[in-house]
């Protein structure tokens, strides 16, 4: 046999360090065209950093990148694109009053793009085909803001489709897809290897990487750990070289403690989004003391206004929201919080936290008021330092001290510092969401163990996920929202995967 | 060569950088200073004498200094929830008005209540002109940097109207002199305002008012719950609003202080200094607009608007006592302008650093 063809993309000894932290050290990473190849790691792990090697953004202090065996490199992410490496990011860069074919053509700087006129059926032309060649249902003459979150997704693999990326990276893709456009996205993304161009697949969750990747190669702290086959791979054995040790992928414990009273009821809520649009639809909920209540769905069809109406960050416009039987004033944060309301809201740095002020005072933030905080009008710093001493040892908080500012802190110590605020006030309810975006896995495993604990202890408690196997793992109950309104609900244990993933596309369901 | 933000920044770092900045801006004004032809440290040195050292030089900074602490102390009690109250100016034209109108109705009344009335009704002028864009800011989310900057025009107006285009009780109609010049009225003497004199320094009653209002600023916005609420609602409103705090009353509460504030300084300006009210003096000093500098000078720190508002005032006072042939004329001007440039370019070095990568 000849010798085999070099890589399409092959990063040697990549190390890129910035203040305080080596974000990639030495890594190393081959992808041969046509293959799907998997960047895992936990948040942190450094495969932000070197998909901005790759794309040009950041150049790295040492090491080299080779493209087909030759020798790259990039002053500007113009360059990467030259040499045909495109990136979808997590977040979308489309300009949303523009059309679909408009935004494909947007980012060329080529031939068509490059004249001075637009020739808009050219171009509807050509993205037509593409669609169709690689499944990506999309009507290149609708306007952004019109299409759905997948169908945007679509548009911007379109993009760099159109530029003829013969590598391309993903980040996170399926974060806010439903299980079903996830599935229609790994097509997609074979049909693309099928074609010969080097997929680049990063995610966190190991489900998906097994189903679709050909081979995975592992990040951690900056390092690539190992590079696998995903056929040989498990999910169990890939959890362990990304966290470094074992780690539960599993579903909620069966059986737990029969539940109490009602403690939350939500009676025909309907809330408007920041846009004037009705957000929430008439939705109507029940939680029951000591039960974990998941509110699955695809991101922005209401939850986030949801928990804001519940909370009183949001007015509803009708309805009710009652906590242990008695109503809450409407869009009266203080009147939630008297009534036991906790809430986790979905926004950690910015609404949950004050990210300018000190641990010691995001810890106190809803309870200075109280008297064994303040006296008159006049603090008690001795007693907030102690409380939030207090909770950094008692949540494991890893910082340096009470006085560091909220921003220094990591997404996981942050939540952590969150949930200790909001179970300190003795709460009756606890409206969680998205409690885990963004975390590492060992985060994730500790808010999930919070959680669970929160309901043993007798809370009424509201999970709102995007991730659907998150609120497998939780929850008691499943309830779906679609376009604002509740369109499921079935108890944990009889919900499958396939039905809630019809129910979060706005399928019918068995009812 | 990069910038990078600092991952934490050393203490030491806010006393510094400060420092240094103030130095480059004299290292810079004497580059100016010999291209234009003058012997540098002789000029710091006259300049330095006439703010500071002279007989009586302390005294006059003192004057010039009074209103800037009252307008840089409205700046920062506002800019601290980060509401840009620009109003500072026109409502210390609204304290200066409502106190001189107090002064003069409280004629023949003991001394102490008219000055007490005074101080009162300085400061309600100047907290219902900020109550303006305060309640528009609160209730109608309009921009309050342009609705109290635009005020200031308004009052400004009103102020000239009350003494040079009409006959009001304020003005002065007796006697040819104040028909052909017009003039406030001036003040009783019962609304003098006290002073202290220290080994021959004198202390406006102003000015000392403004000192403890530095400390009672800096105790309530450092150790009480209204502070915490306005610490909470400037880094994040969102996170005040989470917390229950009812952030519309702050800003009506935080801007009114403000207003009060400056409207304090107005009444001093005719108390102390000025005993009639006199819109061309008002209008020609700026403090307002100064107090906005002298407030991010002293990055919001009421005790540091004290200290930096003697050095301002000492600048402007320096100015008017050097102006003449031998000195130039503009060097005033061009320090107080580098020291500000360089200050604020300084903050730059407190919150990032530059590397340099070879």
């Amino acid at each position: 046999m000849t010798s085999p063809p070099s890589p399409a993309v092959a990063l040697r000894g990549i190390t890129k360090r910035f203040p305080a932290v080596v974000a990639n050290d030495h890594v190393d990473f081959e992808a041969a065209m046509g293959e799907v190849h998997a960047l895992l790691g936990e948040n942190g792990a450094g495969k932000t950093t070197l998909s901005n090697i790759l794309t040009g953004l950041y150049r790295p202090d040492e090491g080299e990148i080779l493209l087909f065996g030759q020798r790259a490199e990039f002053q500007s992410p113009r360059d990467a694109l030259d040499a045909g490496i495109a990136m979808v990011h997590q977040h979308f860069r489309l300009v949303s009053p523009f059309t679909a074919a408009e935004n494909v053509v947007l980012g060329d700087h080529r031939d068509i793009g490059r004249s001075f006129l637009l020739r808009p059926r050219v171009i509807e032309q050509r993205v037509r085909e593409l669609a169709g060649r690689y499944g990506l249902a999309v009507d290149p003459r609708a306007r952004i803001w019109q299409l759905s979150v997948g169908e945007q997704q679509r548009v911007e693999i379109l993009k760099a489709l159109y530029q003829d990326a013969r590598i391309l990276i993903l980040d996170e893709p399926t974060a806010v897809l439903t299980p079903q456009e996830a599935e229609a996205l790994f097509d997609t993304i074979r049909a693309m290897a099928a074609d010969g161009r080097t997929v680049i697949f990063i995610s966190h969750k190991l489900n998906e990487v097994k189903a679709v990747a050909d081979r995975v190669t592992v990040l951690r702290r900056g390092r690539s750990l190992a590079t696998v086959t995903a056929a040989e791979a498990t999910p169990r054995s890939l959890a362990a070289l990304m966290v470094g040790r074992e780690v539960e992928v599993g579903r909620r414990d069966e059986a737990r403690g029969a539940t109490g009273d009602a403690v939350l009821e939500i009676d025909g809520l309907w809330a408007d989004g920041d846009r004037g649009e009705a957000a929430v639809r008439n939705a109507s909920l029940t939680v029951r003391a000591g039960e974990i209540l998941g509110v699955a769905g695809v991101a922005g069809n209401g939850q986030r206004e949801l928990a804001e109406a519940i909370a009183g960050m949001r007015p509803a416009t009708a309805g009710f929201v009652r906590v242990r039987g008695r109503g809450l004033r409407n869009g009266d944060p203080r009147a939630a919080i008297a009534a036991g309301v906790a809430y986790v809201p979905e926004d950690r740095l910015g609404t949950g936290v004050a990210p300018g002020l000190s641990l010691a005072s995001n810890v106190v933030l809803k309870a200075y008021r109280e008297p064994h905080v303040s006296r008159g009008p006049l603090l008690r710093f001795r007693r907030i330092r102690e409380l939030a001493s207090g909770v950094i040892d008692r949540y494991d908080v890893r910082t340096s001290g009470p006085h560091v500012p909220a921003w220094q802190l990591s997404g996981g110590n942050l939540q952590k510092v969150v949930l200790a605020r909001e179970f300190s006030g003795d709460p009756v309810v606890l409206v969680a969401a998205a409690p885990t975006r963004g975390l590492d896995v060992s985060g994730i495993e500790t808010v999930h163990a919070y959680l669970r604990e929160a309901a043993s202890r007798g809370l009424g408690v509201l999970l709102i996920s995007e991730d659907l196997d998150e609120i497998l793992a939780l929850a008691d109950r499943i309830a779906v929202m679609y376009e604002g309104s509740v369109v499921g609900e079935r108890d944990a244990g009889l919900a499958t995967v396939e039905e809630l993933g019809l129910l979060m596309a706005g399928g019918e369901s068995a009812d | 060569m990069r910038i990078e933000r600092r991952l934490r920044q050393p203490w030491w770092l806010t006393v510094v950088v400060p420092v240094v900045s103030i130095l480059l801006a004299f290292v810079l004004s004497a580059i100016v200073l010999l291209l234009t032809g003058h012997p540098p440290l002789k000029s710091f040195h006259r300049l330095f004498d006439a703010a500071f050292i002279a007989n009586g030089a302390l005294t006059e900074t003192v004057v010039s200094a009074t209103p800037l602490v009252f307008t840089g102390l409205a700046a920062a009690v506002a800019f601290r929830m980060n509401l840009f109250n620009i109003g500072g100016e026109g409502q210390l034209y609204g304290g200066a008005i409502t106190g001189a109108t107090v002064g003069l109705l409280l004629a023949g009344t003991p001394s102490p209540l008219v000055i007490a009335g005074m101080i009162l009704a300085g400061a309600a002028g100047g907290a219902f002109l900020a109550a303006i864009p305060a309640v528009l800011r609160a209730f109608f989310s309009t921009n309050e940097i342009i609705t109290s900057l635009m005020l200031n025009y308004v009052v400004g107006l009103v102020l000239e109207y009350l003494i040079f285009d009409s006959h009001s009780y304020l003005r002065d109609t007796t006697g040819f002199e104040a028909k052909v010049f017009p003039q406030g009225k001036t003040l009783p003497d019962e609304a003098t305002w006290s002073s202290w004199t220290i080994h021959g320094l004198v202390l406006p009653l102003g000015f000392v008012l403004a000192v403890v209002l530095a400390v009672l600023v800096w105790i309530l916005y450092s150790r009480t719950r209204f502070g915490f609420e306005v610490q909470v609602i400037g880094d994040s409103p969102r996170a005040g609003r989470y917390a229950g705090m009812r952030t519309r009353r702050k800003i009506l509460a935080v801007m009114c202080l403000s207003g009060a504030i400056a409207g304090l300084g107005g009444a001093s300006q005719t108390g102390d200094f000025q005993h009639q009210l006199d819109p061309r003096a008002l209008r020609q000093a700026n403090f307002g607009y100064t107090g906005i500098v002298v407030a991010a000078l002293a990055r919001y720190n009421p005790f540091a608007v004290v200290l930096v508002a003697l050095l301002l005032g000492g600048l402007t006072n320096a100015g008017f006592t050097l102006q003449g042939a031998d000195f130039p004329s503009g060097l005033v001007g061009v320090m107080q302008g580098l020291i500000l440039f360089c200050a604020l370019g300084g903050e730059l070095f407190v919150r990032y650093r530059v590397r340099f990568a070879w």
